[in-house]
């Protein structure tokens, strides 16, 4: 049973390896397929079983005992994440394959997107620090590979920013490992948190701090964001779908997973000012500008200051509100991302001055871009109202009253600057010459279904939203018990 | 724990961000290579005491493998990551004739609103140009 584990993580690396001697497009689709509803599948089953009975599973690789294994550890927060993560993986692979792009048509695009999914599988569950670091750096490379596989003069330039400042995080990784491992002689995560604790503090601060910036850089958290909206724009629509709804979101989960675990409790006040700051930039970063997916990406650092903040305020109930809202996030961030996609397919710009009408042209889109709109924006009974209400109340019952304030006022930017895609996007009359492109929809029936799927699933985390809140909450009631984390990784 | 070695890190992690701080690609890959080196020498030096090949049957006491087992990974991966870097500053040779990083859309955007405005200024304020 604790084999499942590896499944996620090794079944596309070996499809990846397959597929670059399996040239031909149509055997690298099918098998791309293949392996990622297999990993869908293995991540099910952990996910039922760690609802079911919420045990931590683990598995040591190569059974090695003790804490010199390296371990996968799947608890009730890590199974949810990797079966999202798979899931919209899969759905947007479909997207891409229905975008034909230059992209997709190339034989490195499918190896290269499972290489991301392992590294996206890997991350979630790492046991160890070292590890962690490995898996970040396997869907780096990855992402690095798909955000300049067109090799337009636009993408490498905006891509050398993406890269330098990712390797300049993953060595500051790689350093706080290396200093972690000098402090205490483990990188095993089940065996840290009682040697951190009888470090010095301010070891144990620099530490934190090393660790903190690197994810920082990766989740685009207040002052280390500025490469993601220079960078996610120019690669395709359904790459930077992933990009959005995924990569950062592995940051959040780092943050979350080291602060809770390794430690708990600490520089709570500075993570409430820096998600508190990344809410306020990221909004007015996005109403400032007039091209939709830089306006999105802007999106992602507003949405992630929520995050960031509800972890900064700690407690049983913000941090199962931090876990809905990230699980919420997901799908609502591709899906507007999707949609983008196909808006940009039609009329060849996602410049909002250049597109218009597409309400008249297409009632369904602008029902598929309303709803994940309205959700992120937090107007209910969407799942966004439930994130941030949730963030909201336990934000109120912790006395973090500036915080809260902000997070509203911040809705209701957000809110102003979905209206402004609303207004000029969709609104108003189609530009001529329009009418005779056709339906959008017909032309892209993958595409559309794909985007469909995706929204569905945003509105079925609102359905679901109290069994789905319920284990948010035994979630974060496990990453708090840590002692529960040592004890389950110690005796497998 | 030997003062060269760690003067040799310093060194490497002062002379690494600073070619990382650069524009020309082919320094940045540089960077990468000389700042990841300086990492891994951290972590061989700080991880544990020197001591003898841990190969069972020797007699002494055995350097702790696991440091050395991290940065033979930590080199491969830097490897590739410079690898890449390199790439990317051919492929932007290739384009442009130059390795150089250009400055990004928005600061493009704000320099030819200051150029506007310095015009605008020019033309309402002859008096000021100096």
């Amino acid at each position: 049973m604790t084999a499942l584990l590896a499944v996620p993580v090794l079944t596309p690396l070996v499809a990846a390896a397959v597929m670059l001697i399996a040239r031909p497009l149509r055997a690298q689709r099918t098998m791309s397929f293949i392996a990622l509803a297999t990993a869908t599948g293995a991540a099910l089953a952990t996910f039922v079983r760690s609802w079911v009975d919420g045990d931590i599973t683990v598995l040591r690789a190569g059974g090695w005992i003790g804490p010199i294994a390296i371990t996968l550890v799947a608890d009730r927060l890590a199974a949810v994440m990797v079966l999202v993560g798979l899931v919209v993986m899969t759905i947007v692979l479909a997207y891409a394959i229905g975008q034909r792009t230059a992209d997709e048509h190339s034989p490195f695009y499918h190896p290269v997107y499972m290489v991301m999914a392992a590294g996206v599988a890997q991350a979630f569950m790492a046991g160890d620090l070292f590890n962690l670091f490995v898996a970040f750096e396997i869907l780096l490379i990855a992402s690095y590979v798909l955000l300049t596989l067109e090799g337009t003069n636009e993408q490498v330039r905006s891509g050398t920013t993406y890269v330098v400042l990712n390797i300049l995080e993953s060595l500051v990784l790689l350093l706080a490992v290396g200093l972690v491992f000098a402090a205490t002689g483990t990188v095993n995560m089940a065996e840290l948190p009682a040697r951190l604790a009888e470090l010095p503090d301010g070891v144990r601060a620099g530490l934190n701090l090393l660790l903190l910036v690197a994810f920082g850089i990766k989740a685009a958290v207040f002052p280390l964001f500025f490469w993601l909206p220079d960078a996610y724009p120019t690669a395709p629509s359904s790459v930077s779908a992933v990009f959005a709804g995924l990569l950062t979101k592995v940051g959040v989960y780092c943050i979350i997973r080291t602060q809770t675990l390794l430690f708990p409790g600490e520089f709570r006040d500075l993570i409430i000012v820096v998600g508190v700051l990344t809410m306020v930039i990221g909004v007015i970063g996005a109403i400032s500008h007039n091209d939709i997916k830089r306006l999105l990406s802007f999106h992602i650092v507003s949405q992630i200051g929520y995050m960031v903040f509800g972890l900064g305020v700690g407690g049983s109930a913000a941090i199962a509100a931090t876990i809905f809202f990230l699980i919420h996030q997901i799908p609502v961030k591709t899906a507007l991302f999707l949609v983008e996609g196909i808006v940009e397919r039609d009329s060849g710009s996602s410049s909002l001055d250049a597109v218009s009408g597409l309400a008249r042209r297409s009632p369904l889109l602008a029902v598929m871009f309303l709803v994940p709109a309205f959700s992120l924006a937090g107007l209910p009974p969407f799942s966004g109202f439930l994130g941030k209400f949730a963030i909201v109340q336990a934000g109120f019952s912790s006395k973090e009253y500036v915080g809260v304030g902000v997070a509203l006022v911040v809705s209701l930017f957000t809110l102003l600057s979905m209206t402004k895609i609303w207004a000029n996007a969709f609104w108003g009359e189609p530009p001529a010459g329009a009418a005779e492109r056709g339906g959008l929809l017909i032309r892209n029936k993958l595409m559309t279904m794909s985007t469909a799927i995706i929204v569905v699933i945003g509105v079925g985390v609102a359905v679901v939203a109290g069994p789905l809140y319920g284990y948010a909450l035994q979630a974060a009631d496990q990453l708090l018990d840590v002692a529960g984390y040592i004890n389950a990784v110690r005796s497998s | 724990m030997s003062l060269a070695l760690l003067v040799a890190i310093g060194v490497l992690f002062a002379v690494g961000s600073f070619l990382l701080m650069e524009r020309s690609l082919t320094r940045i890959a540089l960077g990468v290579g000389i700042l990841a080196n300086g990492v891994n020498l951290l972590i061989v030096v700080a991880g544990s005491a020197p001591g003898d090949a841990p190969i069972i049957g020797r007699e002494g006491i055995p350097t702790d493998p696991l440091p050395q087992a991290l940065v033979l990974t930590a080199i491969v991966i830097g490897f590739a990551l410079m690898a890449f870097v390199l790439g990317l500053a051919w492929r932007t040779w290739t384009i442009t004739d130059d390795d150089e990083v250009e400055d990004d859309l928005e600061d493009r955007l704000i320099v030819r609103r200051e150029e506007r405005d310095a015009r605008v200024g020019d033309e309402r304020h002859p008096e000021d140009v100096s």
